[in-house]
């Protein structure tokens, strides 16, 4: 070995920048009184679904809005702007899962202070969003009967760093279509995170959606507690 | 999937590395990546090589070292060390646990050091 080669120690890691971002974002928005959740599934699973339904039984009592990550379409958003709920797009270029400097942009381009939840749809795959931190308060994720019970195998990482988990289109059990057993699915998913929570529903029959919300406003009212100044009547 | 934001992380933080050090060329980097994660070897190089053209790094091995998961046993507190293919079949050694694992490590990117003149 030449004698000028020498071995430089670098001991980074290399998310180290984007996860003091997240903390320091989360801090922000506590102060701030904003309750960030990053929503994470599949494509097709029912993101945009659940959101109008979510916004629609909560946004008599808080103020909704949403930023919507789906790689180079605003269908999304014009889904959600036409029934009414506030929705910014991200240009995220063909990226493959959001990182915190992205989700500035979006809140950057909302007026967060007039805000009390903001939902971040993150873009549609079960790899990426895993493995980076977004700042958000909560993450919970979709996903659909349709996909099958063995998706904890695949992704474990995704499954084990999410708070909720909403198992969608359960109007599909028990009708011969599909062998998906929720059983199988909570044994799965609870190998790596025993706490997470699972909301069996259905965005088109409603059944299992009330759970949910009921359990979305808790975890905002545990958090509003902090800053009860703000929330008194 | 994410190998391209990843591989623009690598050869920034190397580029640092290398001027803190006054260094003129990088010929490797050794960058351990934790078991959980889904990253193909092959695509970092070949993002890094197009990535690298024209820097001090252009040319540079990145020497992937894939490690194993760590979990800890949520019954007897027990360490385990897996992989991402065998976490589903896994068991605790100790107290046969099947469930309730928390990951302690296994998601990192982490430079570890490089060679450069």
């Amino acid at each position: 070995m030449r004698e000028s080669i020498k071995l430089i120690k670098v001991k980074e890691a290399i998310q180290a920048d984007n996860d003091a971002l997240a903390e320091a974002l989360r801090n922000e928005l506590r102060k701030r009184r904003i309750f960030l959740v990053n929503l994470m599934s599949s494509p097709g699973a029912g993101k945009t679904s659940l959101l109008l339904q979510t916004a629609a039984a909560l946004n008599k009592s808080l103020r909704v809005a949403v930023i919507e990550a789906d790689i180079d379409s605003a269908v999304d958003t014009e889904r959600l702007a036409d029934s009414g709920v506030m929705a910014v797009q991200l240009q995220t270029g063909g990226f493959c899962h959001l990182d915190v400097s992205m989700v500035r942009q979006g809140l950057d381009s909302l007026d967060i202070d007039a805000l009390d939840l903001i939902f971040l749809e993150n873009i549609g795959n079960l790899v990426c969003p895993a493995e980076f931190d977004t700042g958000a308060a909560l993450d919970v994720m979709i996903l659909s009967v349709p996909e099958g019970d063995d998706k904890p195998l695949k992704y474990p990482l995704m499954f084990s760093k999410c708070d909720a988990l909403i198992v969608n289109k359960i109007d599909y059990l028990g009708t011969g279509l599909t062998d998906f057993s929720l059983d199988v699915l909570s044994d799965r998913v609870k190998k790596l995170n025993p706490d997470i929570i699972l909301f069996p529903l259905s965005c088109r029959t409603g059944q299992g959606m009330q759970d949910w919300v009921n359990w979305l406003s808790e975890k905002i009212g545990t958090f509003a507690d902090l800053f009860q100044d703000r929330f008194e009547k | 999937m994410h190998e391209l934001p990843v591989t623009e992380r690598i050869l920034s933080i190397a580029l640092r590395h290398a001027a803190q050090n006054e260094a003129t060329k990088i010929f490797s980097i050794t960058v351990k990546v934790g078991g959980l994660t889904d990253l193909r070897d092959t695509w970092l190089q070949h993002y890094f090589d197009y990535l690298s053209k024209d820097t001090i790094a252009e040319g540079a091995k990145l020497l992937i070292i894939k490690e194993k998961a760590l979990l800890q046993c949520g019954k007897c507190k027990t360490q385990i060390a897996t992989t991402k293919e065998d976490v589903q079949d896994l068991k605790c050694p100790q107290c046969h646990a099947n469930q309730g694992f928390t990951i302690l490590s296994g998601k990192e990117y982490f430079i570890e050091e490089m060679m450069a003149e």
